[in-house]
């Protein structure tokens, strides 16, 4: 843009009134409704704070959420290169369907993302009688939060490999290959070099959704204190019960959650010189 | 590819085929009978006219944000690009506590409106700011790769003719924007009208005035209503296609980016 002259330049009035608005509004949606939630979370003091993030529910919710990530993150990282290494290195029929199937967890309500495997699994769903008669709980358990949360995040890998991975395209492959590297060798020494970046990013953006994600892990998890209730039901359990302080200092922590995810995300965007994308 | 192929059937397909399999066994009558009671009526009119109103909002500030952002240099502008991802970042529960706690009549905001009457929270206006929120981020990034690449020489083209700057922007550059705008304010529509996480705080959740569809549809299934949450699952889903489907179509039509 250093060649703007003056005659594509807006005038000063018209700059300041726009980068005026912009700021008014940023603030208003976007950095006060942020510094409240450290402020409402520390507003009793320090010793509430630690007293609430600390306190043996808040403890149990934090691990459930990390179990989710820890389950979820790899299955879709897997899944992600999978479905990228199929549609950029090999040509088939219904390749541009397949890409519109991937983003439609996106386009789903996480409402009804969660509601499927509740008509699925719960105790009137198509597999309900069978799982009742074996003793295995899905519903309203560990597996049923674990299959919505892999549902929501889905897509979050896989697109963002697919369009680098199709840019790529299969010659450096061929060259390794006809060297005589194997497959494995020249997935593990030329594929993952190329694409550790972008798939860093999706991992980022999938985890942030992981650990964060509310509507579809609300309709399966019962909301069994203790048990089933992630750090984003906790804080929502909370906030219901009128604990307003200990309610806030929850939701700092995923608020921090949030930061660090958005921190990386534009260190990666900055060292590896990616473009904007929307997850 | 076989993998790719199972993983996303199971996982996907199958359960929302199941949706309508399920609600297709009610039968039209059925169907018809579960979605057209006045409190579904009521919620569907909230969602849709709320996800509506709240992405012209976004176009309107989504265009100018992306406008100061692509077009401007001043500091802070890296730190202010960086946080327009916040809404993407931060976990919707988050924010709609954040949110409530701001326009709350006891809250920063609230508290400045409620001598003029004005109620934010707990009524429509609150699921609006919601809604803005979360949509935001959606227009502004895909705006901002059609505006970077955007010619400038057009703008000095015009300029040497004659235009204002104005004019140069109604006729010039606004009918270039105008289709990744469109694709921008679809997809924030698409997120808003399904969204639930940040909207069951601020929205008072009272039936048939501040209920949304995606609340309707968790409180069908607590009191075990499963044909009427399925029927209204069917519903959206079909939204939902059909939403999916007229993005896709713009983002070919006008190849904004093959992959937003």
């Amino acid at each position: 843009m250093s060649v703007q002259t003056r005659s594509t330049q807006d005038p000063l009035w018209a700059r300041i009134l726009l980068i005026g608005g912009m700021f008014a509004f940023l603030c208003l949606f976007l950095f006060v409704p942020l510094a409240s939630v450290f402020v409402e979370a520390f507003r009793k003091g320090l010793a509430v704070y630690a007293a609430a993030i600390t306190e043996e529910n808040a403890r149990s919710a934090i691990v459930l959420t990390l179990t989710l990530a820890v389950i979820c993150v790899p299955l879709n990282a897997v899944f992600g290169l999978a479905a990228a290494w199929a549609i950029a290195k090999f040509s088939f029929k219904g390749k541009s369907l397949l890409l519109a199937l991937i983003d439609l967890p996106f386009a789903v309500s996480p409402v009804v993302s969660g509601l499927v495997y509740v008509l699925l699994f719960g105790a009137n769903g198509v597999f309900g009688a069978w799982l009742q008669a074996h003793d295995i709980q899905i519903i309203f358990a560990v597996p049923g939060m674990a299959l919505a949360t892999i549902f929501v995040t889905f897509p979050f890998v896989a697109r963002e490999l697919i369009p680098l991975m199709q840019a790529q395209g299969n010659d450096q492959e061929y060259a390794a290959l006809s060297l005589g590297a194997s497959g494995w060798q020249t997935f593990l020494r030329v594929t993952l070099p190329n694409i550790k970046w972008a798939l860093f990013y999706g991992i980022i953006l999938c985890n942030a959704r992981a650990m964060g994600e509310f509507g579809a892990v609300s309709v399966v998890s019962g909301h069994i204190r203790g048990e089933t209730n992630t750090l984003p039901l906790h804080v929502e359990v909370l906030y219901n019960e009128y604990n307003s302080a200990a309610a806030f200092a929850c939701a700092s922590i995923l608020s921090l959650l949030g930061l660090l995810t958005l921190g990386l995300k534009t260190f990666i965007e900055w060292r590896a010189g990616l473009r904007h994308r929307n997850p | 590819m076989g993998f790719t192929l199972a993983y996303l059937g199971l996982i996907v397909l199958f359960p929302l085929l199941l949706v309508f399999v399920k609600a297709s066994g009610l039968g039209w009558s059925g169907l018809l009978h579960a979605v057209s009671t006045p409190r579904v009526l009521a919620a569907c009119r909230l969602t849709f006219g709320l996800s509506a109103l709240a992405c012209l909002l976004n176009c309107v500030f989504g265009l100018l944000i992306a406008w100061v952002l692509v077009r401007y240099r001043f500091p802070g502008r890296g730190f202010l690009d960086a946080s327009v991802d916040l809404p993407f970042a931060m976990p919707t529960a988050v924010a709609g506590i954040a949110l409530t706690g701001i326009y709350a009549p006891n809250g920063w905001i609230g508290s400045l409106l409620k001598p003029y009457g004005i109620k934010v929270a707990f009524a429509p206006p609150g699921i609006l700011i919601a809604l803005v929120f979360i949509g935001l981020p959606f227009v502004v990034r895909t705006l901002q790769p059609v505006l970077e690449d955007f010619e400038i020489a057009q703008e000095e083209a015009a300029a040497s003719l004659g235009a204002t700057r104005w004019q140069t922007f109604c006729r010039v550059v606004f009918p270039q924007l105008a289709p990744a705008l469109v694709t921008g304010t679809t997809l924030a529509f698409a997120r808003a009208v399904g969204e639930y996480g940040s909207v069951v705080f601020i929205a008072g959740n009272m039936p048939g005035k501040t209920e949304i569809v995606p609340l309707l549809i968790i409180t069908k299934l607590e009191q075990y209503d499963y044909a009427g949450a399925t029927a209204l699952a069917a519903l959206m889903l079909l939204i939902s296609f059909a939403l999916l489907l007229l993005i896709n179509f713009l983002q070919r039509k006008t190849l904004v980016r093959p992959n937003t």
